[in-house]
C-alpha cells in the first residue's frame, strides 16, 4: 500500500475563513463555528475525493496492483477512449440524456398547465402524480423490470391485447429495446420534478397579466405565447440545465433494470464506471471516465449558459 | 376569470386521468403482483386482479432473509444521518442568512459545485479512504456518506428557510438578554420547525432510497441495507418476483407515508429557491 498524505483540509479553496488582519471577533468566531462541520465535512468527504479521483485518472490504479502504483500520464484516457464500447457508451448516453429530457420536460410542462388551475381534489391528485418522484431509483428500475418481463410481463400483455405487437418481445433482453425500455421508466420517474418545478413558475404569474392580455383580445393560446412562456422561461432554462446534469449522473435504473446489459448495450458513463470500479477494480480507468463525464459536462455547461444567454437574465 | 369551453373541460379531465394512470399504474401493478401467489404471477393469462389474495409473498421475504434487520439497518442509517444533517445544515444556514463575511460567496459556491458533480466521481478514492478507515462494511460509513452528500443541498435550503423570517425577531430577543445561540434555539426554531421537518424528511428518503454507495461499501449481511440485500436478490439467481414485490412494497411504505404527510410543504420549501432565482 502506497501511504497518503494525511488529508489537508486547507488545501480546499474556499475553507479558510477570514485571513490577513486575523482578529477573530465573537461574531467571527461563532460564524466560523456554524459552518465549521458543514465545511469541514464536504471538504473531506466530496473534495478531497474528487481531486484525488483526477490525480488516480492519471496513474495505474488497480486493486490486483496495488504495490504499483505509478503515474502513467494519459494511458487511461486512450484505454477508455479507445476500448470498443466507448462509442455505443457515449452514444447511450447522449439518448439516454436526450430522450428522457424532452419527453420528462413535454410531459412535465403538460401536466403542469393541466394543473395551474384549482379543482377539486387538487391536494390528493398531486401527492399521488408526484409521488414517482419520492421513489428509489432503484425501485423504479426493479418494478418496471418487471413490468417490462418478456413472458409475464404486463406491458408485453397491454401491447399484445391492444394489437400493437403480434407477440411478446423480450424488452430487456434484446439489444436493440433495452435502451428505450430503461429510458420509460426513466421518464416515468423525472416527469414529476419538471411539472413541480413548472407548476411553481406557473403559479407565480400574476393574474393581471393574463387580464391584460385578454383585454388586448389574445385568445387562450396567444396567452399561452406571449404570457406563459416568456415568464416561466428562466425558470425552465434553469431546471433543464440542472436535470442534463443529473440525468446523465443518473445511475440506479439501469444498474436495477439491466446493469448495462444485454451485452453492454444500456451502459451510460454513470454505469460503465460503477462497473468498473465494482467489477473491474480498475480505479484509474474509473476515474477517467469520471473526469470525461466532468469535462462534457462543464463544456455543455458553458455553451448552455452562452447559449441561452443565462447569464444575461441574471437568473441563475 | 375566464369562462372555459366544454371541450376544454373535458380534455382536462382526460389528460389529468390519463397523468393519474400513468403514475399510479406501476405501483398498482407491483402491489398486485405482490399479493398474488407463487404460482397466479408464471401463469397466462395475465389477472389484473389476483383470484386469491394471500400474504405468503410478505411472509417469504422474512423467511428467506433477514429482512427486518435490513428495515432497521435502513431505519438506523436515515435516522441518524439526516438528524445530522439538519443539525449541521440548521447552523450553517443560519450563518449564511444573517451575516455577511468574506469566503461568503466561495462557501456558497462550494456548495453549489458539489450539486453539479456527482459524489460517485469520486467513488474510487472514497472506497479507498473508507478502507483506511476501516469502516467498510459498516452502518457508520453509510450515515457518514449520506451526511456529506445532503450537507451542501440542505444548507443552501435551510438558509433560504431563514432569510424568509425577519431580523428583527431575534434582535428584539437579544435585546431581552438573550445570547444569539439561545435567541436562535429559542426564537427562531420554533417557528421554522415545519421548515426543519420538511428538511429532515427530505434528507430521510434520500438516505432511505440510496444505492449506488451501499452497494460500494456494504457486503456483509448484518450491516445491509434494503437496497442492498435487494440488489444482491436480483443479481444471484432467478429473481422471485413475489418476494421482490412484497419487498418492493414494504421499503415504499415509509417514503409514501412521508410523502404524504407532508407533500405539499416539501414541494413548497423545496421549488421557492428555484424558481425566484
Amino acid at each position: 500500500m502506497q501511504t497518503e498524505k494525511p488529508i489537508v483540509v486547507a488545501k480546499e479553496p474556499f475553507v479558510s475563513p477570514p485571513k490577513k488582519p486575523f482578529r477573530l471577533s465573537r461574531e467571527g468566531a461563532f460564524i466560523c463555528l456554524c459552518l465549521l462541520p458543514a465545511v469541514l465535512f464536504v471538504g473531506i468527504f466530496t473534495y478531497y475525493p474528487l481531486l484525488r479521483g483526477i490525480i488516480m485518472s492519471f496513474q495505474n490504479y488497480t486493486l490486483f496492483n496495488l504495490l504499483d502504483v505509478r503515474f502513467i500520464g494519459l494511458d487511461n484516457f486512450f484505454a477508455v477512449l479507445t476500448s470498443p464500447e466507448f462509442p455505443r457508451v457515449a452514444l447511450n448516453s447522449f439518448y439516454w440524456v436526450a430522450v428522457s429530457l424532452f419527453f420528462q420536460l413535454l410531459l412535465g410542462f403538460a401536466l403542469a398547465l393541466f394543473m395551474r388551475r384549482r379543482f377539486r381534489g387538487r391536494g390528493i391528485y398531486q401527492a399521488f402524480v408526484f409521488f414517482p418522484w419520492a421513489m428509489s431509483g432503484f425501485l423504479i428500475g426493479l418494478i418496471w423490470r418487471w413490468m417490462f418481463n418478456a413472458q409475464f410481463g404486463v406491458i408485453n400483455d397491454l401491447l399484445v391485447k391492444s394489437g400493437l405487437i403480434a407477440a411478446p418481445i423480450p424488452f430487456l433482453a434484446d439489444g436493440k429495446w433495452a435502451l428505450a425500455a430503461v429510458i420509460i421508466a426513466n421518464i416515468w420517474y423525472g416527469v414529476a420534478f419538471f411539472a413541480i418545478m413548472i407548476l411553481a413558475a406557473l403559479q407565480s404569474i400574476p393574474e393581471e397579466l393574463y387580464e391584460a392580455a385578454a383585454m388586448d383580445g389574445a385568445g387562450r393560446i396567444q396567452q399561452f405565447w406571449s404570457v406563459t412562456l416568456p415568464y416561466i422561461l428562466p425558470t425552465m432554462l434553469v431546471t433543464i440545465l440542472l436535470r442534463v446534469i443529473w440525468i446523465l449522473n443518473f445511475p440506479d435504473i439501469i444498474y436495477a433494470m439491466t446493469n448495462g446489459g444485454p451485452a453492454g448495450s444500456t451502459h451510460i458513463f454513470a454505469t460503465y464506471m460503477i462497473d468498473k470500479v465494482i467489477f473491474g477494480q480498475d480505479y484509474g480507468q474509473a476515474s477517467a471516465v469520471g473526469v470525461i463525464i466532468v469535462l462534457l459536462l462543464l463544456v455543455f455547461t458553458v455553451f448552455y449558459v452562452k447559449a441561452t444567454r443565462m447569464e444575461k437574465g441574471g437568473d441563475f | 376569470m375566464q369562462r372555459d369551453h366544454i371541450w376544454w373541460q373535458t380534455a382536462r379531465v382526460v389528460v389529468l386521468g390519463g397523468f393519474l394512470a400513468f403514475a399510479i399504474f406501476p405501483l398498482y401493478w407491483i402491489v398486485i403482483t405482490s399479493l398474488k401467489g407463487q404460482k397466479e404471477i408464471f401463469s397466462l393469462p395475465i389477472r389484473y386482479w389476483p383470484d386469491e389474495v394471500t400474504l405468503l409473498n410478505y411472509v417469504e421475504i422474512f423467511r428467506i432473509s433477514h429482512f427486518q434487520v435490513y428495515i432497521w439497518n435502513s431505519f438506523l442509517v436515515s435516522l441518524f444521518a439526516s438528524a445530522l444533517v439538519v443539525a449541521i445544515a440548521m447552523l450553517g444556514g443560519y450563518v449564511l442568512a444573517r451575516f455577511s463575511f468574506r469566503g461568503k460567496r466561495e462557501v456558497m459556491f462550494g456548495f453549489l459545485v458539489t450539486q453539479m458533480i456527482p459524489i460517485f466521481i469520486g467513488m474510487a478514492p472514497l472506497y479507498v479512504m473508507m478502507s483506511k478507515m476501516h469502516i467498510l462494511n459498516s452502518l457508520f460509513s453509510l450515515i457518514l456518506i449520506y451526511t456529506v452528500m445532503l450537507i451542501p443541498f440542505c444548507t443552501i435550503i435551510m438558509s433560504g428557510f431563514f432569510q424568509r423570517i425577519p431580523n428583527a425577531l431575534e434582535e428584539a430577543a437579544m435585546m431581552d438578554g438573550c445570547s444569539r445561540i439561545s435567541a436562535l434555539f429559542r426564537v427562531i426554531v420554533p417557528i421554522m420547525l415545519p421548515g426543519i421537518a420538511a428538511t429532515f424528511i427530505f434528507a430521510f428518503v434520500q438516505c432511505w432510497n440510496e444505492l449506488i454507495m451501499a452497494v460500494l461499501f456494504i457486503d456483509e449481511e448484518s450491516v445491509k441495507t434494503i437496497p442492498v440485500a435487494m440488489n444482491a436478490f436480483i443479481k444471484k439467481y432467478d429473481i422471485e418476483w413475489g418476494a421482490m414485490s412484497a419487498a418492493t412494497v414494504l421499503s415504499v411504505i415509509p417514503t409514501m407515508l412521508l410523502f404524504a404527510f407532508c407533500q405539499k410543504y416539501l414541494v413548497e420549501g423545496l421549488t421557492q429557491g428555484a424558481v425566484k432565482g
